[in-house]
């Protein structure tokens, strides 16, 4: 048999294990023997781990092609039966798991070469050489939680990989746990990673909530099993379910109102940003709510909630976006916002075109990310080279301010950044022009069962345009800011070669899915899984009007940031015609602080008084002491002396005495207080015992 | 008259210790402590020969051993020992902790270690027995018996308070069981025996006094639990308590309480258990919620380890009293979980204590650096407390909340969602304590403890190998736990299942009679 008899047999279905497999034996190589192996040999373990996941994603994909995307189902191990209960690890390749497995492994794989040039100058600028290892341990099972995540064929095995990446995430982000985004000591990044798990638990509450409603009433967790009955069940039941798990893609997905995790969540290395909270994790909400289409599909009130959480978010993230300084956070902004346009793009049923744009964001944002990492490892190398054998003061290296000019001295780093920002900001031919493109047309078309989404997703792509501009002209413009910028270096190949993959990616991205006939290829691929959907043709009025708005949104970025290049400590120019509505989007209309006010303050109070005055001062101390305590002295004196007869007081006294004997060696430690006490308790039992008996 | 060794072997192994440690020269502490672990050792291979005799797909109670004992008048009390899927997994549970307590007392234990070891065994004994009884009195009996020795472990090993909380832990557990005692008087007085399966099956009492039969069962063990608000005498007992003390206190004490409810008050008095599992699934979803909240604001670990209890333990009682297979199966699988993963943190605190002297959060901080395998384990363990999938404690949790979740649909037990939704919400509350506990030992910059220990003379070392002896066989139970469960249920199934038929039936005959 050849190759492609074999892919017809479905025979390579049966690898699907290893994707979550190969990336667990290169974390375990790493761990094992790590201890010995130079840092290029884990870096290529750990590659290779991830890389040969993506060999393994292409080959089912191949043969989901052979078979017409038929789904196939390989069962892998029982896990929990109780009775009705049936639970098992079953892996599912359809052709909606394929591409995210695709996405995860092939942009993971990227994301893994670069790290092993970031890593190396980060743990020497952090002065911990035994992290790089540790890395990479976290960074292959986060892949394989990931690859758990996308191939379940069940809520169940869903939810599991969406707790694991969650751990993942946390261990990533408190990455540098005794340092603070500015390489000072300080528990910030710990707090950050806590953060983020909490708000995501918040999340998965819900989650939860929405399988125990599955399961009583579908009887299932099973995707299939549970879709099958979607037309049978009332809507209450399945508008609950579709709610409860929003609650949960809002933490996932950082989208209002649990986002608050993500822009915190940049303390984490730039690869960490990159992988996890912009192409990969951070998806895994839109990827639930298109795998569970067909409940979404039979509730639209619940959908037009989706849709505008996620049109909400879009917009509000992006008027946070312009008023950072910090390179990372602009883009943390950014990638809410876009997640924001996928949300909204599902709820409203567009699931191809959100799919569509998780993947061009994936390609895009990695890569904006991943540059940005280029840009702040290349300051940092400025500011060691300046401050060689001085005392080393706190400078931010991801401060926006502080840069300037950069594409003189990072020219490679420059043109990559050029391109994601081109596909981010919407500009054709880039993908990120077709994808958004898309999302905007759908939102169009359905306005009237989604009013008020298109309006505010255009206005977020304006914005997102506006607020790119921004960025590049004060990051890679105008005059150098500081010393650093001027001694900033551009990064090793091993860095920049994965970013020109990415690069090419980010401008061809948008041949996925054409919106012209026969290139639907995206969109006919999902069908074998979500139904054959129409492909949209291109409307020119849309497209248009997009285009228009990115290049004003771009020109009057020029107009403020780069006609006149920010000067060295000049504050933000937008700051005074926009007044306090700068200030807003600066301080991320204070919703920390919100937050902090409303519920974290509060709880907090609330911990104290429930544990130091209700349950030790009152009911530990005073209601011990005053209640039980005395209360059962004066039962025990009760009981003791009216059945205080011969027969008894003799017993007690042999008894009391035999305690007296075996606690002799108490006697130091011990006063009347203990033996009254276990002398009442004796007494009590006897008294009790010998009225029964003898009644 | 049936008599079958085996469970009598594994509940009086230990006292063949003690035998011998009763000849042996208090000095020779080494020897000593041998003595008692290659006991404990014997005593668990007995257990796991009992566990390869144990027919996993018979319901009933197996190797029986029923011989009268006392008769007085009517009274008929029998030694009846034996053992079924109720009790299986807490009875291995105990044999297995035993011995791990044990070693970790090695260094930490140099006073009068010959009586330490005496009363632990001595301990063993009384949990095997309270396990493994059958007959109500004899229940009593073994029940009682666990307070003296536990009673001395904490009053003379213990921490600075200890007079106070050993008098505290026996006077509560003491009080709450006296009601027990009258409850136990009347059944085998009205009913004509003590044994349980016989009262089982004689059922037949009025719903009015089931009702107060059950209270005063309920009340013993909602002290032991602890169920809140009777919770407070555990702080205490915990936080005085020598290590291997707190191990087997959260390890197996506390869940006598949990399998008293679930051997007694579910099948002796179901119609009330039917009638009342409202009631204790409030008081377990406040426990939840509460323990979790109290828990976050401590600033002493083993305290904060403690109130987790609360939490987790009241995740158990919502299980038994959701009354449905998945509830009771995930409750019962979570005592062992409990047991495992809160012994761990137990040891895991009493090991950083042996040397720092100090469990005051505020001194630690950035330990994992230093410390890289006491760190990652203590983060396993903590990831199992928390309940993430792939580890156990995810499993017992899960199907706790689900079968919870089930027994609150509309014409259910428990006739709500309320219980499992705000008991989810403890799942939450657990991420923000358990990852506040880690943070502050092992994130962050280094505390202030790292100087102390150096201007003590020695730094801090990373486990040794006998602390990693001592806790890796936790850690394979929490990973085998969580990842594949099946035998685990698969010993508890067919009991269960039995328990479950009888409340149905008992849910029938209240429909009937309403």
């Amino acid at each position: 048999m050849n190759f492609s008899e074999v892919a017809n047999t479905g025979l390579f279905f049966n690898l699907a294990p290893l994707l979550v497999f190969l990336p667990l034996i290169g974390m375990l190589i790493n761990m094992i023997f790590g201890g010995k192996m130079s840092e290029k040999a884990i870096g290529t373990v750990a590659s290779l781990a991830s890389g040969s996941a993506f060999v393994v994603a292409l080959l089912l994909a191949y043969s989901l092609s052979a078979v017409h995307g038929q789904a196939y189902t390989v069962p892998f191990a029982e896990w929990i039966h109780i009775g009705e209960l049936q639970l098992d690890w079953t892996f599912r390749v359809d052709t909606l798991s394929a591409v995210m497995m695709l996405v995860v492994s092939g942009v993971g794989t990227l994301i893994h070469i670069y790290a092993i040039g970031y890593m190396h100058e980060d743990v020497r600028f952090k002065d911990d050489l035994r992290r790089f290892r540790r890395f990479f341990v976290f960074l292959n099972l986060f892949i394989a939680m990931m690859m758990i995540l996308v191939s379940g064929d069940s809520y169940l095995m869903l939810f599991v990989g969406w707790e694991g990446v969650g751990l993942c995430s946390f261990l990533l982000i408190g990455f540098w746990y005794d340092f603070d985004t500015l390489g000072q000591k300080s528990t910030a990044n710990a707090e950050a990673g806590k953060k983020a798990f909490i708000a995501n638990r918040i999340g998965d509450f819900g989650f939860l909530l929405a399988i125990f409603t599955t399961f009583w009433h579908f009887g299932s967790l099973q995707f299939d099993e549970v879709f099958a009955q979607a037309g049978h069940q009332p809507a209450t039941v399945i508008t609950a379910i579709t709610l409860f798990m929003l609650i949960g893609v809002t933490g996932k997905s950082a989208q209002v109102p649990l986002y608050v995790w993500l822009p915190d969540a940049m303390a984490g290395p730039t690869p960490v940003s990159a992988l996890i909270h912009a192409a990969t994790m951070v998806t895994a909400g839109v990827y639930l709510v298109v795998r569970s289409a067909p409940l979404y599909s039979a509730v639209p009130g619940a959908q037009y909630i989706v849709a505008m959480i996620g049109a909400v978010t879009a917009l509000f993230a992006a008027t946070i976006a312009v008023g950072q300084y910090d390179i990372k956070k602009v883009l943390a902004y950014s990638t809410i916002s876009q997640l924001g346009f996928m949300v909204a793009a599902v709820g409203m049923g567009a699931y191809v075109a959100g799919i569509f744009h998780l993947a061009t964001h994936a390609f895009f944002k990695a890569l904006l990310f991943l540059s940005a990492g280029s840009i702040i490892l290349g300051m940092e190398r400025g500011h060691h080279h300046l401050a060689h054998g001085h005392d080393e003061e706190v400078f931010d290296p991801g401060d926006m301010r502080n840069m300037g000019n950069l594409r003189k001295q990072m020219p490679v780093t420059f043109w990559l950044y050029m391109a994601g920002t081109l596909a981010l900001a919407g500009i054709f031919p880039f993908a990120g022009f077709w994808s958004k493109d898309e999302i905007l047309l759908d939102a169009k078309l359905h306005a009237e069962h989604f009013p008020g989404v298109y309006a505010l997703l255009s206005i977020a792509a304006f914005l997102t345009a506006f607020y790119m501009g921004r960025q590049i002209w004060m990051v890679f413009f105008g005059k150098e800011r500081t010393d650093v910028a001027k001694h900033a270096k551009e990064s090793p190949p091993v860095m920049t070669v994965p970013l020109m993959v990415l690069a090419a990616l980010a401008v061809l991205g948008g041949a996925l899915n054409l919106p012209f006939e026969g290139f639907h290829n995206l969109g006919h691929w999902l069908g074998y899984t979500l139904g054959e959907v129409e492909g949209l043709a291109l409307d020119l009025g849309v497209a248009g009007i997009s285009t228009i708005l990115a290049l004003v949104a771009i020109g009057i970025s020029w107009l403020i940031y780069g006609r006149n290049p920010l000067k060295e400590g000049q504050p933000d120019p937008l700051k005074k015609p926009l007044g306090f509505l700068f200030t807003g989007m600066e301080n991320k209309w204070f919703v920390d602080e919100g937050y902090k006010a409303v519920i974290i303050t509060p709880f907090e109070k609330l911990a104290k008084f429930l544990s130091i005055t209700l349950d030790w001062n009152f009911w530990h101390d005073w209601f011990h002491n005053s209640v039980i305590f005395a209360g059962f002295q004066s039962f025990a004196r009760f009981l003791s002396d009216p059945v205080d007869m011969g027969i008894i007081n003799a017993i007690a006294d042999g008894l009391a005495s035999l305690t007296q004997r075996s606690s002799e060696g108490l006697r130091r430690i011990q006063n009347g207080f203990v033996r009254s006490y276990a002398l009442s308790v004796l007494l009590g039992v006897v008294a009790i015992l010998g009225y029964l008996l003898f009644k | 008259m049936d008599f079958e060794l085996l469970p009598n072997l594994v509940t009086f192994s230990p006292l063949g210790g003690v035998l011998f440690l009763l000849f042996l020269n208090s000095e020779k502490k080494n020897l000593i402590r041998w003595v008692a672990l290659a006991t404990s050792l014997i005593t668990f291979g007995i257990s796991i020969w009992m566990l390869m005799q144990f027919d996993a797909n018979n319901p009933a109670l197996q190797m029986v051993t029923n011989l009268s004992w006392i008769r007085i008048a009517d009274w008929n009390i029998s030694y009846y020992m034996g053992v079924d899927g109720l009790s299986i997994l807490l009875i291995l549970l105990t044999t297995f902790l035993t011995p791990i307590s044990i070693l970790s007392t090695w260094t930490a234990v140099e006073d009068r270690v010959k009586d330490f070891m005496i009363f632990f065994l001595m301990l063993e004994v009384g949990m095997l027995g309270v396990f493994m009884a059958q007959d109500l009195f004899l229940f009593y009996v073994f029940w009682e018996f666990t307070l003296v020795p536990m009673y001395f472990l904490i009053g003379i090993w213990g921490g600075p308070q200890r007079i106070y909380a050993a008098i505290k832990f026996f006077l509560y557990t003491m009080a709450g069981s006296l009601l027990m005692l009258l409850a136990i008087l009347w059944l085998g007085i009205n009913q004509g025996s003590f044994a349980v399966p016989t009262l089982i099956e004689l059922g037949n009492i009025p719903l009015g006094i089931q009702t107060w039969l059950f209270l005063a069962f309920a009340i013993a063990f909602a002290i032991k639990v602890p169920m809140w608000p009777l919770h407070s005498w555990l702080p205490d007992a915990h936080v005085q308590a020598p290590t291997a003390g707190s191990v087997i206190l959260a390890g197996v004490l506390l869940k006598m309480g949990t399998y008293g409810f679930l051997r007694f008050n579910l099948p002796l008095f179901p119609e009330a258990s039917i009638k009342f599992a409202p009631m204790m699934a409030g008081l377990a979803v406040v426990g939840i919620i509460y323990g979790a909240i109290v828990s976050y604001y401590q600033q002493d670990i083993k305290k904060l380890v403690a109130y987790s209890s609360v939490s987790h333990l009241g995740f158990v009682m919502l299980g038994l009293f959701a009354l449905n297979s998945q509830g009771i199966q995930g409750g019962i699988l979570q005592m062992i979980n409990h047991g495992l993963s809160t012994g761990a943190l137990f040891l895991l605190v009493g090991m950083i204590y042996e040397q720092t002297h100090t469990r005051v959060f505020d001194v630690y901080g950035g330990l994992w650096k230093l410390m890289p395998v006491y760190g990652t384990v203590m983060l396993i363990v903590t990831l199992s407390s928390m309940g993430l999938p792939g580890l156990n404690g995810f499993v017992g949790e899960f199907t706790i909340l689900l079968g919870a979740w089930g027994a609150g649909m509309p014409g259910e037990v428990l006739g709500s969602y309320w219980y499992a939704g705000l008991s989810a919400i403890g799942v939450i509350l657990a991420a923000i304590y358990m990852l506040y506990m880690f943070q502050k030992i092992f994130l962050g910059p280094e505390g202030s403890i790292v100087e102390t220990v150096k201007d003590a003379g020695h730094a801090l070392r990373d486990l040794n190998a006998r602390e990693i002896i001592t806790i890796a066989p936790l850690l394979v139970f929490i990973f085998w736990i969580g990842l594949y469960p099946k035998p685990f249920f698969a010993l508890i199934a067919p009991a269960v299942n039995n328990l479950v038929e009888i409340l149905q039936a008992a849910a029938m005959h209240l429909k009937y009679s309403l």
